[in-house]
C-alpha cells in the first residue's frame, strides 16, 4: 500500500529559482534562506520518496480567467514548464504518476471532492520552485513522479482554508488505498505573509507566521476557522495562499510531528517558511500521552 | 445589479481580486496572458497601441498602461501575477511594482523589507 512518509510546506517565490539558477545561495542575502533547506534535503535523503504531491497554485500558466477551476488535478504522463513572461529560466518537465493521479481521481470524487481533471497541464513556478528547492542538483532528473494539483488562490472566491484541510484529509485516504507499495511526500506551497498589490505592497506580519507555524503541527483545527477576510488582514492578500499548507496538513495523522521549521524575512517581497512533518506520532519528550500532536524540537526562526 | 461587499474591503490598500475586478480586468488580464509568449512581448514592445488595440481594454486602461501605472492597474481590475507578465516587459519586479504601488523608491522599499526581516529575528 502507498505510504504518506511525510509533508513538506515551502514559500514558492519565483526569486528562488532565479538564486538557483545564478548559484547565489552563499551570498549574504540568500545563505539564511537556503541554510534552512539544508534539514529539509537530509530528510529527503533519508525517507527518499517516490512521489510528490504538489499542492499549489498556477499565477497565469496552465489557467486563464476564462475558466478558473478551483481545484484540479494532473493526470499526464509529463507536465512541462514554460515561459511565465518574466524570465524565470524554463526547467525540464517533471514526470507524472498516471495511474497514481486516476486512483487519487477516483477516490476524491467518491469523497465528494469534484476537481478538475488535466490529462495536458503545464506547471509554473508554484510547483517548479519547490521542486527546484528540494532537488538543486537534479538538473531535471528529477527522483519522483509527481501528481500537481492546483489550488484557485488568485481569483477569489477562493477555497476556505477549513475546506483545503477537508481536501487534505481526502487525499490522505485516497493515497494510503493505494494498492501499490510506494512512498508518498506531500507539499504546501506558497506564503507565507507578503501582499503584491494595492499601497498595502510590502506587507510583512512575522508574528502571525509563527503563530501559523505552530499551530499547524500542534492544532490545524485553530487555523480551520480563519476566514478568507481574516488570512487577507493577517497574511496579506497573496499570502492566502497558506490555505494550501493546511491541505497539507489534513493529509497527515494527527500525531504527525515536527521535524524542521526555518523562517526567514525578507524574500523579495515575501516571508518564507519551511516546514518539514513526519507522519508518524512519536512520544512528546516527557514520555507524557499527548492527545494531539508530538512536537520534536521547537520552532526556530532564524 | 449590484457587488456584494466582503468582510476584506475594510483592509486598507487592498484591492482583492474579486468577481467585480476580474470582470472589469478582463481583457487588461487577457493581453498580460499573451505576454507569456515572447513574440507576443516583442509585437508589444514594437508598437503599444496596437498592440492594446487587439484587446477589449478600457480608455483608462490603455492610460494606465501607457503610464505603467501599476496602482491604477490594479484599480481597474489587473490581477498582479498578470500584471507581472506586463511588467516582465520592462524589466520591472515585483519589487519595482510594490515600491511604486506604495508611494516610494525601490531602494526605500527594500529597505523596509530587510527590517521587517530584523525586526522578525530579534
Amino acid at each position: 500500500m502507498a505510504d504518506i512518509v511525510g509533508g513538506i510546506t515551502t514559500s514558492h517565490i519565483p526569486a528562488i529559482g532565479n538564486a538557483i539558477a545564478r548559484g547565489l545561495q552563499q551570498t549574504p542575502y540568500w545563505k539564511p534562506f537556503f541554510d534552512g533547506y539544508i534539514p529539509v534535503r537530509q530528510w529527503l535523503d533519508e525517507v527518499r520518496p517516490d512521489v510528490a504531491v504538489v499542492l499549489y497554485n498556477d499565477h497565469g500558466l496552465s489557467f486563464f480567467l476564462d475558466r478558473m477551476p478551483t481545484f484540479a488535478i494532473g493526470a499526464a504522463e509529463r507536465y512541462p514548464n514554460k515561459d511565465e513572461g518574466w524570465g524565470l529560466d524554463v526547467l525540464p518537465a517533471i514526470r507524472g504518476n498516471v495511474e497514481l493521479s486516476w486512483h487519487l481521481i477516483e477516490s476524491l470524487v467518491a469523497d465528494e471532492f469534484d476537481l478538475t481533471i488535466c490529462q495536458e497541464m503545464t506547471v509554473d513556478h508554484g510547483c517548479m520552485v519547490p521542486m527546484l528547492t528540494m532537488w538543486p542538483e537534479a538538473a531535471g532528473e528529477w527522483p519522483v513522479t509527481v501528481v500537481p494539483i492546483a489550488v484557485n488562490t488568485v481569483q477569489h472566491p477562493v477555497p476556505t482554508a477549513a475546506r483545503c484541510y477537508k481536501l487534505g484529509q481526502a487525499l490522505g485516504r485516497a493515497i494510503e488505498s493505494y494498492p501499490e507499495d510506494l512512498k508518498v511526500v506531500i507539499f504546501g506551497t506558497g506564503g507565507m505573509s507578503h501582499q503584491l498589490q494595492g499601497e498595502r505592497a510590502g506587507f510583512i506580519n512575522s508574528a502571525f507566521d509563527r503563530m501559523f507555524m505552530q499551530a499547524l503541527v500542534d492544532d490545524p483545527e485553530v487555523l480551520t476557522r480563519l476566514t478568507t477576510a481574516e488570512l487577507i488582514e493577517q497574511a496579506g492578500s497573496e499570502g492566502i495562499e497558506l490555505i494550501m499548507w493546511l491541505a497539507m496538513r489534513g493529509a497527515m495523522t494527527r500525531g504527525a510531528s515536527l521535524r524542521h521549521a526555518h523562517y526567514h524575512v525578507p524574500v523579495s517581497n515575501t516571508a518564507a517558511g519551511v516546514l518539514v512533518v513526519d507522519n508518524v506520532a512519536v512520544p512528546s519528550a516527557t514520555g507524557a500521552a499527548r492527545p494531539d500532536v508530538a512536537i520534536v524540537g521547537e520552532l526556530e526562526v532564524t | 445589479m449590484a457587488w456584494n461587499d466582503h468582510g476584506y474591503d475594510r483592509v486598507p490598500g487592498t484591492y482583492v481580486f474579486n468577481g467585480r475586478r476580474a470582470a472589469l480586468g478582463f481583457g487588461l488580464n487577457r493581453m498580460c496572458m499573451s505576454f507569456n509568449d515572447a513574440a507576443n512581448r516583442e509585437a508589444f514592445r514594437n508598437d503599444e497601441a496596437a498592440y492594446c488595440e487587439r484587446f477589449d481594454l478600457t480608455a483608462e486602461q490603455r492610460d494606465a498602461i501607457r503610464a505603467r501605472d501599476v496602482l491604477r492597474l490594479v484599480q481597474l481590475g489587473g490581477n498582479i501575477y498578470y500584471l507581472a507578465k506586463f511588467g516582465g516587459i520592462f524589466g520591472l519586479t515585483v519589487q519595482d511594482m510594490g515600491a511604486q504601488q506604495r508611494g516610494v523608491t525601490v531602494e526605500r522599499f527594500r529597505a523596509m523589507l530587510q527590517d521587517a526581516g530584523e525586526a522578525a529575528h530579534g
